[in-house]
């Protein structure tokens, strides 16, 4: 339990790549049954924390567009961006 | 002012060297004016002010030419010793040292066969030095949080790559403005492509250097060997997307990605959301499923060993019964064996008699044996009686008297012994002859 808690607070920190394939992974070896009943549903529990934590990526998707603006100093900011202008 | 006619040498006035210098200074750039010369780049250097000093030459002829600082940051291409060019500026002279050079203000490199051999050339030596070679390529990440773009703000480009981000999969981007072509370009590319590796905030994950179609010219600032190094030397990957599909610069060759068009770019830049998606939802439905299924059958496997195992209270149940019926059975058989025993009892009871019982009944039979005894008793005597009358008379009946009477005798000798046959007989042996009514004495003969 320490040991699966451990993992889920790691989710987070995950990329959506890194989470989408371990839970390709964890489906694959739930659908083949290899695995013990324990170690199942601690792998279902993981599965759906990344499912959740992808779906917050794929949420995440929202478009800012800004372009690079050189000060007189040289120094770089940023500004909003539209491509129309 | 103006040299004079020629006069005799007496009136030939004096001129200072630099008088004439001056003169011949004037009248060289009057004459000349802006020129237009072809020649091959030799003895190129960069001196410390920034001025390029070079000589442009032929078969034959040897021209000094010199290109200020800030000429050389806005010419088209990056001379180099050997390059066939083009040369455009004035002519002067240098009063020092009495020369004449040229002044150069633009340079181009001399037909496009040039322009390509230069290329090559760069290409080949780029890539000796490993710039291009595969194991420098770096993954272009799956999904970048922000993708930079390098390239003009204005035009069809930055709006096809923003569209197609849009479409598949909305980020923040990050453009860094630069001109495409033309003076400078090659540097601010170098600069943003720098400068975006040197970002601590907000910096990319994935940079596309993009720009439209154009002539190998226009494109000509892709080529440059410090927009090539500065890709090559990016520590974040770089997706390059010049000009068509057709259309290859040096920096296609550096970058870890080459799209072909600044659209392709954006497709390799990021996944199509609603792709992903599906997938994602795709794998929950598996998982649950799945899952699902793996508790159902663990739950019908423990079922049927539960089955299997029996509930202890039928267990418990069934005994209680298989004891019921026990106690049943021994209850009556209890019963049962006594009323057995009883009667068995009784039975041998009626068996068992007492001595005088038994005496009583000796005497009875006694009694009628020695009745039956005392009855025949006098039958004893007449039945033998009986029996000899009868086998008297059969005796008289059977004797030989009889047989005597029907002319038959018996002889026997003296001592009445019956003489059966003539041999026993002797010679004058005395025999009695028996008759039915007497014997008489005779003798052998």
């Amino acid at each position: 339990m320490v040991v699966m808690t451990g993992k889920s607070a790691a989710v987070d920190s995950l990329t959506f790549e890194a989470a989408l394939l371990e839970l390709e992974g964890i489906v694959r070896d739930l659908e083949t049954g290899k695995s013990a009943l324990e170690e199942s549903i601690g792998a279902y529990e993981r599965g759906v924390a990344l499912k959740t934590h992808c779906e917050k990526k794929l949420r995440e998707a929202q478009a800012k567009i800004e372009k690079i603006t050189v000060g007189a100093d040289g120094k770089i900011g940023t500004a909003p961006f539209d491509p129309q202008e | 002012m103006t040299t004079e006619t020629p006069t005799p040498r007496s009136n030939i006035p004096e001129l200072s060297v630099s008088e004439l210098s001056n003169a011949m200074k004037r009248t060289l750039e009057d004459s000349f004016g802006r020129v237009r010369v072809r020649g091959e780049l030799a003895g190129l250097k960069i001196a410390a002010s920034g001025h390029l000093y070079a000589d442009l030459k032929d078969a034959d002829s040897n021209l000094n030419v010199i290109c200020w600082r800030g000429t050389v940051s806005k010419l088209k291409i990056r001379p180099e010793d050997g390059m066939d060019v083009v040369c455009t500026g004035k002519i002067t002279t240098y009063p020092k040292s009495s020369r004449y050079q040229m002044i150069i203000d633009t340079m181009e490199l001399a037909g496009q066969g040039a322009l390509l051999k230069m290329l090559e050339d760069r290409k080949i030596r780029l890539a000796a030095e490993g710039l291009f070679d595969e194991n420098r390529k770096k993954p272009i990440p799956f999904l970048p949080q922000i993708i930079g773009v390098v390239t003009s703000p204005t035009g069809a480009v930055i709006r096809d790559i923003l569209h197609r981000l849009q479409d598949r999969f909305p980020r923040h981007v990050i453009v860094w403005p630069v001109n495409v072509q033309g003076e400078g370009a090659a540097d601010q590319i170098t600069a943003a492509i720098k400068g975006f590796s040197a970002m601590t905030h907000n910096r990319p994950d994935v940079i596309i250097v993009a720009r439209g179609g154009g002539s190998l010219e226009d494109l000509m600032a892709f080529n440059e060997e410090s927009v090539v190094r500065a890709v090559a030397e990016c520590p974040i990957p770089v997706i390059s997307a010049v000009g068509h599909e057709t259309d290859t610069t040096l920096i296609d060759y550096a970058a870890d990605l080459r799209a072909p068009t600044p659209t392709a770019a954006a497709e390799m830049a990021v996944p199509v959301r609603r792709d992903l998606m599906a997938q994602l939802m795709d794998d929950a439905r598996r998982l649950y499923t799945t899952t699902q299924r793996s508790l159902t059958l663990h739950k019908q496997r423990l079922d049927t060993y539960q089955a299997r195992l029996g509930d202890p209270r039928r267990i418990l149940e069934l005994k209680t019964q298989n004891l019921d019926h026990l106690t049943h059975r021994l209850s009556g058989s209890f019963e049962k064996g006594v009323t057995r025993r009883t009667a068995r009892i009784a039975e041998l009871s009626a068996m068992l008699r007492h001595p005088r019982q038994i005496m009583q009944e000796a005497k009875r039979t006694l009694t009628i044996w020695d009745n039956r005894l005392t009855d025949i008793k006098p039958r004893l005597l007449q039945q033998p009686e009986q029996k000899l009358t009868r086998a008297a008379a059969l005796l008289e009946a059977l004797s030989f008297h009889k047989v005597l009477e029907r002319g038959f005798a018996v002889i026997r000798d003296e001592t009445g012994t019956p003489l059966t046959s003539a041999a026993s007989t002797k010679n004058n042996q005395d025999i009695v002859i028996q008759f039915h009514d007497g014997q008489k004495k005779a003798q052998v003969k």
